[in-house]
């Protein structure tokens, strides 16, 4: 193949960080002109670094970058948007506050008379991209007040208003709904045509056959190989990733559910604009069975999880654990109860960054006998639950004390389940348990969640990841607009396609089948 | 006692006085207004106006021009928020400590100053010559407005500068491209860096611009509200400024209602005080008991603001760790 064929040749890159971690080893990498090329890899695989390079964010640590056939030394974003290249953030690099149009120029205004903002202007440009690209935006809305798929559609207009014709989109689908999804990809078959040339780093194996040319697979900081996406299977790639067989179903013996654990009747909740957020909400979960909880992601789920654990007050309703009541209880109190969390967000709820993986594991603990003595701590018990717990739940790191932060988020969230499990609890409220983290620690996390189930936990589970609730719950609800849409006793038998018509409000099951979910009372 | 307040506030002669107290909280409202818009806390405003007071009447001094002294202040005050900037931005001190260190140097490192250019120790009365001082202003057909006219005419020229700032200060920050780069960069620095901003760069500008708008509200202190510059006097102005910029919501038009509103509270204090019944100490502290009071009502209103945003801080936190 002649070299010319390629836009981005990234030779031998290797990265070494100041802290000793190797997140790239020879790195090869390149894409031709034209493609959309999936880049592909557990979290902690090296893709996000390998990114940020070709991005100007990271240097090197070795190997060259070669772009459009010239050598280039890519030591800033700025000098990347200037060889071409545009960076669609998965979280997205917005500012709340301006407008969709601001958002688009920043950083390139126009301007009149040399010293004010021609907004007009700025308002035209958005209008005359947005048309020629058909990604459809509201110039004057600001970006805090648009939905999801739409703040993408800037992200990407602000990479082609710069002139950028080689897109990173990282993770891009991660935070959108199907229906965007579908959109997002029409979209970017439409930029291919014109010439633009994609990477497209994605964990979601249907998404990158749909979609991508060609792929490369990275695993531990190193390149698996380029692949032609139509000669390579699923499995394959699965293999690839994590160098073994993924088994994507969870073995589990049938639910004997006894006494109810959680008990929620009639709650009701409206949120500061005035939009009743959970409406009329009634249902058990009992001893020994996993109750799923689906939906598309802002019908409620997430309210109902904060009211469970007191991060919000109901308008009305009940909610009790085995009798007590939970609903603007502290925290300790509803952990005193038995009632462990997995936050969906588990960088601000689910651990401290900063500290160490011991101090985070026994934090909810550290005020327990077993770890005092006296006023001080008991520190040989400590480090020994500690180095059980890092062994148990095989959480990869140096040692205990490394930082939280420093691990990658198979490892983090293995660290908040570590904790959360290890409580004895009676009730698990696990919301998103394995949302963006590696097939590994999804499988692993996703086992242990079973296995206390079966060893008498009751567990609540919300999951927009349809497989996951389908594969671990005994019984189902689905959500929309902030009620029960449907509930199934059994989710053997249970497709996608009928989870999708009540998921998307097509379909409704009527009270009484709705009631079912109350056991008792 | 309530009929003797009353008459005292309904007075052409308070509503002056409003107006020339709240003229030096406001400049550095406006000072911690474009700083805080950049993301940068200038804890600092209070030592900025102490030094720059004192080195406003010593450039006057020794040029005999008060004009000199104004622009010698602002070149003291820009130097002192940078001073800050590189110790916070560039050295990765906290803001916060940067700024406490500059305070620190305002309150003793002056007196020092002093006694080293001049030999005085305390205060620069003897000094001050009528040509030091910033003039006043008559305004023509304003002034002869009964009513308006006794309130709103005859102020320095830098109480008139101040409020020509609010509208300045809303003009760059809203108009301007330099504006819309600072509010990113306040707001999501990160967002402002991934398409070429100089992060840095802006939040220099806006420091900088920062300790030019306190030095002209320390240049007020020492060149025509006292007179000549002393030892306590700024007194605490700096810090009710940072209270007025956070009540105004931030912005210049609201942070100049608050600093209006700390203006008619020390106002009320100083012509209470000569009243009888009253004890001058107590007084003394109605504009300190005003900002405590406006900032905890500004912050209740605010908590559940905060408590409802904090799912929005999820982006940002990740985007920090990755």
């Amino acid at each position: 193949m002649a070299d010319n064929e390629y836009v981005v040749q990234m030779k031998g890159i290797t990265k070494v960080y100041p802290n000793g971690i190797a997140a790239n080893q020879g790195v090869d990498f390149n894409v031709k002109k034209g493609e959309i090329h999936a880049l592909m890899g557990e979290n902690g695989a090296g893709k996000s670094t390998l990114m940020k390079m070709l991005f100007g964010l990271e240097q090197p640590t070795e190997g060259t970058i070669t772009v459009n056939g010239e050598e280039v030394s890519l030591t800033s974003p700025t000098v990347a948007i200037s060889k071409g290249i545009g960076m669609v953030h998965q979280h997205f690099m917005l500012v709340p506050n301006l407008t969709v149009a601001e958002n688009i120029v920043l950083g390139m205004e126009p301007k009149k008379n040399n010293l004010f903002m021609d907004y007009k202007k700025a308002v035209e440009i958005t209008e005359e991209y947005a048309k020629k690209y058909n990604l459809q935006v509201d110039p004057d809305a600001k970006v805090r007040d648009i939905p999801v798929g739409m703040k993408q559609k800037v992200e990407i207009l602000k990479a082609l208003v710069r002139g950028a014709k080689i897109l990173i989109l990282d993770e891009p689908t991660a935070v959108l709904t199907t229906q965007e999804t579908e959109e997002l990809f029409k979209e970017l078959i439409h930029l291919k045509e014109q010439g633009y040339t994609m990477v497209f780093i994605s964990h979601k194996l249907h998404e990158i056959k749909q979609i991508t040319d060609r792929l490369t697979i990275m695993r531990g900081g190193k390149s698996m190989g380029v692949y032609n996406t139509a000669d390579i299977s699923k499995e394959e790639i699965s293999r690839l990733m994590v160098g073994r067989d993924v088994i994507l179903t969870v073995e589990k013996e049938q639910a004997q559910p006894t006494d109810v654990v959680l008990r929620v009747r009639d709650l009701e909740y409206t949120n500061e604009w005035k939009k009743k957020m959970i409406n009329h909400m009634s249902f058990d979960v009992r001893k020994g069975e996993i109750l799923g909880i689906a939906g598309v992601e802002g019908n409620g789920q997430r309210e109902l999880v904060d009211m469970l654990f007191n991060l919000n007050m109901p308008d009305s309703g009940v909610a009790k654990v085995n009798g007590h009541n939970i609903l603007g209880e502290s925290q300790r109190k509803i952990r005193d109860l038995g009632v462990s969390l997995i936050p969906e967000d588990r960088m601000t709820f689910g651990m401290a960054g900063a500290a160490s993986i011991e101090e985070n594991l026994i934090s909810d603990r550290c005020a327990q006998k077993r770890y005092n003595n006296g006023p001080l701590f008991n520190m040989k018990k400590i480090h020994e639950d500690s180095d059980k717990l890092i062994e148990e739940y095989k959480v990869l790191c140096k040692n205990r004390t490394q930082k939280v932060g420093m691990l990658s988020g198979g490892n983090i969230q293995k660290v908040v389940v570590a904790r959360e499990f290890s409580a004895e609890p009676v009730l698990i409220i696990a919301d998103q348990p394995t949302r963006g983290i590696d097939v590994g620690a999804t499988e692993f996390i996703r086992k242990k969640l079973v296995e206390l189930s079966r060893e008498g936990a009751a567990v609540l589970l919300v999951s927009a990841d349809l497989n996951e609730v389908m594969e671990l719950s005994d019984s189902l609800i689905i959500m929309y607009n902030g009620q029960i849409a449907a509930y199934f006793e059994d989710t053997k038998d249970l497709t996608d396609t009928v989870m999708g018509e009540y998921m998307l409000g097509l379909k409704q099951q009527s009270p009484e089948e709705v009631r079912r979910v109350q056991h008792g009372e | 006692m309530l009929e003797q307040i009353l008459s005292m506030v309904f007075t052409t002669s308070f509503g002056y006085s409003i107006i020339r107290i709240t003229s030096p909280i406001l400049f550095a409202a406006l000072a911690a207004v474009v700083a805080e818009k950049a993301g940068v806390t200038n804890i600092g405003l209070e030592g900025i106006m102490m030094i720059s007071a004192l080195f406003g009447v010593l450039f006057a001094y020794w040029t005999s021009y008060w004009w000199v002294g104004v622009i010698g202040a602002m070149v003291v005050g820009v130097i002192l928020a940078l001073i800050i900037g590189i110790f916070a931005l560039k050295l990765k001190t906290d803001i916060i400590l940067a700024g406490i260190a500059i305070n620190l140097v305002g309150s003793g490192g002056t007196i020092f100053l002093l006694y080293l250019f001049t030999g005085l120790k305390g205060n620069t009365a003897s000094l001050t010559t009528p040509s030091m001082l910033t003039p006043k202003l008559n305004i023509p057909i304003l002034e002869s407005i009964p009513v308006i006219g006794p309130i709103f005419s005859g102020h320095s020229i830098l109480t008139y500068v101040a409020f020509l700032l609010v509208f300045l200060v809303w003009v760059l920050l809203y108009k301007t491209a330099l504006g819309l780069q600072i509010r990113a960069v306040g707001e999501n620095s990160h967002a402002a860096d991934s398409v070429g901003v100089s992060v840095l760069k802006i939040q220099y500008i806006a420091l900088g611009i920062s300790g030019a708008l306190s030095g002209l509200g320390g240049a007020y202190m020492s060149m025509y509200y006292s007179q000549s510059w002393n030892t306590g006097i700024v007194a605490g102005r700096g810090f009710i400024a940072l209270a007025a910029q956070a009540m105004g919501q931030g912005e210049p038009l609201g942070s100049m209602f608050a600093s209006l509103l700390f203006g008619f509270a020390s106002a009320l204090g100083n012509k209470m005080e000569g009243m009888q019944g009253f004890s001058s100490f107590l007084v003394a502290a109605v504009p300190y008991a005003v900002t405590i009071i406006g900032l905890v009502l500004y912050a209740s209103t605010q908590v559940r603001r905060v408590k409802k945003s904090r799912f929005m801080e999820k982006g940002k936190k990740e985007a920090e760790k990755s």
